[in-house]
């Protein structure tokens, strides 16, 4: 996994509740069996004006000219700034990849669904969580100055503002752990293969049904 | 020991090890699989030489790109005209293949949904851990089964290890008492959860369902309601144990052996949360109260009695909600104020891990029996849940009802749920569907969803618009007992 430490971003803002998975990847997209090329589908249906489909050449379609990500001075973002409840729906990890793949490195929202939460670390897309009214500051500060970037420390765990404010946010001390070192989940816990075989043993003995070639 | 609840009874028995900062690891004994998001975590056991650690955890299924037509579906794979579609379910069969993993392939008649396949086989059991890379597992929670779920990476994970890296949820509790009225179903009672929690009231936490009105749904009618657990925001649903699990399961290819089967139901009899266990939530509705729902938004929360209007985004009371409300309906073509029973339709969509279990055909073939589908629905489709139910359903004659009125029957898979094979709404189409999710798009570029319950969308076939399906004339005692 990309290690994430530190990074001067600049951030967009997509304002707009309850976004969901769908709408961060559309599902035709879902289709294909690689990891990597969803970017120029990421808000597929809020950023093109025609339908989309996998394999056209994203650069022959006509742009949404509202759209947020589409105006030049956002072009570069590395920062998302959303509203809550960002990452509904399904568990289409493609949602994060899309994100990762299309530049975002972190998403800050007032709150997040379970899943995505979990499939955007996993990935090394950091997501903060901030108040309400921190949020709704934070939309005003972009959208009023070109060039807005944030200093994200997550060492520190602060968002720093242009003018020096450190908004502090929480992130949880295994999550930020992996992010910091770059580590992958499935080598950290194959390292206590012995203690999943010990309760496998213990588990497989208490509920034998639960094993079908035993 | 302290009273617990269901979720930290089934917590505490599949903890492997607990870490000290708050992460722990817990043991999964069923993962299942579908076409969709597998392959780039096969791929990575692959770059990395990992093998699954144990190969009769998990069962596959390929559901969400399946064609649903009989002239495709018979060519099996080489029917499947979209060349990525049929790519990716080729990557699910050889992937299955190569790690020895057990699949039902397209045209296996236990191929399915794989949510609907799961409890139809036994594969799903009470106490157990079960994991898939979707998020509709919740569903498997009406067996009291831990059921969540995950993205690729943890597909991925869960492969290699067994194990799932997580953390403890809270716990909430919604307790439904009384009686529900006659024509309202699961279906309602979860839209109607989902209305007064919303779509993030259940986010970081496991949802009990609890109350007199749970403990009489049958099976399907808790799978269904769990099943949406998620479209609440909480990715694990649960119920509670009692005969009517048991009975369910009793007799299925992979439910336990008769010599195992006593220990078994021992087992299970502890799965319900102690008397006074702490949840962190406590959500109670009236059964008798819930009307017929029907969704009128791009969200599940977004949701009415079919008595209702159409809301006034203005009397939200909150700027981001009113502005989600008006994007909501300029999407849906609807205005504030407009009768739900006035909203006319163009198809008509019965089906999906929600609503395509032999109970919600014979509901909805109750409606359907003797009537024709109205003249301005374009397709009325009903999509069975796998090939055994669609087999049962034939042998009960529901196929002939359902196509006499001018339904057409399809071929078991996910279909327009989420319009990823070949059957999806036009711009500007309007459907009652019995799926979960009416987001844009969801259902097709464009497309306008209208979250129902198969007795409301056979209804709404019919008249050609919504209508309570409470004073509409169909044998409602009969499909209630079903």
């Amino acid at each position: 996994m990309k290690k994430f430490e530190r990074l001067q971003g600049l951030v967009a803002p997509l304002d707009r509740a309850n976004v969901d998975t769908d709408l961060i990847i559309p599902k035709q997209f879902l289709k294909s069996i690689k990891r990597t090329g969803f970017g120029p589908n990421l808000f597929d249906e809020l950023r093109y004006l025609d339908e989309g489909y996998p394999g056209q050449d994203a650069a022959s379609r006509p742009l949404n000219p509202d759209f947020v990500l589409n105006q030049p001075r956002y072009r570069d973002a590395q920062v998302l700034l959303a509203r809550r409840n960002f990452g509904c729906g399904s568990s289409r990890e493609h949602a994060p990849w899309a994100l990762d793949d299309f530049g975002f490195r972190v998403v800050i929202a007032p709150s997040f669904a379970d899943i995505f939460y979990n499939n955007s670390f996993k990935n090394g897309i950091l997501l903060i969580t901030l108040d309400e009214a921190t949020v709704d500051r934070l939309f005003q500060e972009t959208e009023a100055s070109e060039g807005y970037r944030l200093d994200i420390d997550l060492e520190g765990q602060q968002v720093i503002t242009p003018s020096g404010e450190a908004i502090p946010f929480e992130v949880d001390a295994f999550r930020k752990h992996c992010l910091l070192e770059g580590l992958d989940d499935i080598g950290l816990t194959l390292e206590q293969a012995g203690a999943i075989r010990d309760y496998e043993s213990r588990h497989r003995a208490a509920n034998p049904w639960l094993f079908r070639d035993a | 020991m302290a009273s617990q609840t269901l979720y930290d009874k089934l917590w505490a028995q599949h903890l492997v090890t607990q870490r000290d900062d708050g992460s722990a690891l817990i043991y999964i004994d069923r993962h299942l699989l579908h076409e969709v998001t597998s392959p780039q975590a096969f791929e990575g056991l692959r770059l990395a030489g990992r093998k699954p650690w144990r190969r009769d955890a998990n069962l596959a299924t390929p559901d969400h790109n399946v064609p649903t037509t009989l002239k495709e579906r018979s060519a099996g794979n080489a029917g499947i005209l979209d060349d990525v579609s049929r790519i990716q379910v080729e990557t699910l069969d050889a992937n299955c293949e190569s790690f020895d993993i057990e699949e039902f392939r397209i045209n296996d008649e236990r191929q399915g949904i794989v949510h609907v396949v799961g409890p139809e086989q036994g594969a799903t059991l009470p106490g157990m851990t079960v994991v898939c890379g979707d998020s509709h597992t919740a569903t498997h929670g009406a067996f009291a089964a831990l059921s969540h779920g995950i993205g690729t990476s943890e597909v991925e994970h869960v492969l290699a290890t067994q194990c799932l890296i997580a953390q403890k949820m809270k716990n909430m509790q919604v307790r439904v008492e009384g009686k529900l009225g006659l024509g309202v179903t699961a279906k309602d009672i979860v839209l109607a959860i989902i209305g007064r929690i919303g779509t993030a009231g259940g986010t970081g936490y496991a949802i009990e369902f609890a109350g007199s009105a749970i403990r009489e749904l049958s099976m399907e009618g808790r799978m269904t309601i769990c099943n949406m657990a998620i479209e609440a925001g909480a990715r694990v649903g649960l119920v509670a144990v009692d005969d009517t699990t048991i009975d369910y399961l009793k007799g299925r290819p992979y439910a336990p052996s008769a010599e195992q089967w006593p220990a078994a139901v021992e087992a299970w009899r502890d799965l319900v949360s102690d008397e006074g266990a702490h949840f962190d939530k406590v959500v109670e509705l009236d059964a008798a109260e819930i009307e017929p729902q029907v969704t009128w938004g791009t969200s599940p929360e977004m949701v009415a009695n079919v008595s209702a209007a159409v809301p006034d985004p203005a009397s939200a009371g909150d700027e981001t909600v009113t502005q989600g409300m008006t994007r909501a309906l300029e999407y849906m073509g609807l205005s504030a104020g407009q009768k739900i029973t006035d909203i006319r339709l163009d198809k008509v969509f019965i089906g999906s891990c929600t609503n395509s279990r032999i109970e919600d055909l014979r509901e909805a073939a109750k409606v359907a029996r003797g009537r024709k589908v109205a003249d301005n629905i374009q397709l009325a489709m009903v999509v069975p849940g796998s090939g055994l139910v669609k087999r049962l359903a034939e042998a009960e004659g529901l196929d002939k009802v359902f196509i006499e009125a001018g339904f057409e029957w399809r071929e078991p898979g996910c279909s327009m749920c989420l319009a990823m094979n070949a059957d999806k709404l036009g711009a500007g189409e309007r459907c009652a569907s019995t799926s979960n999710r009416n987001f844009e798009g969801r259902q097709g570029y464009g497309g306008r969803t209208h979250l129902v319950s198969p007795a409301m969308a056979a209804a709404a076939a019919i008249e050609g618009h919504f209508v309570d399906v409470r004073s509409y004339d169909y044998d409602r005692a009969d499909a209630m007992s079903a």
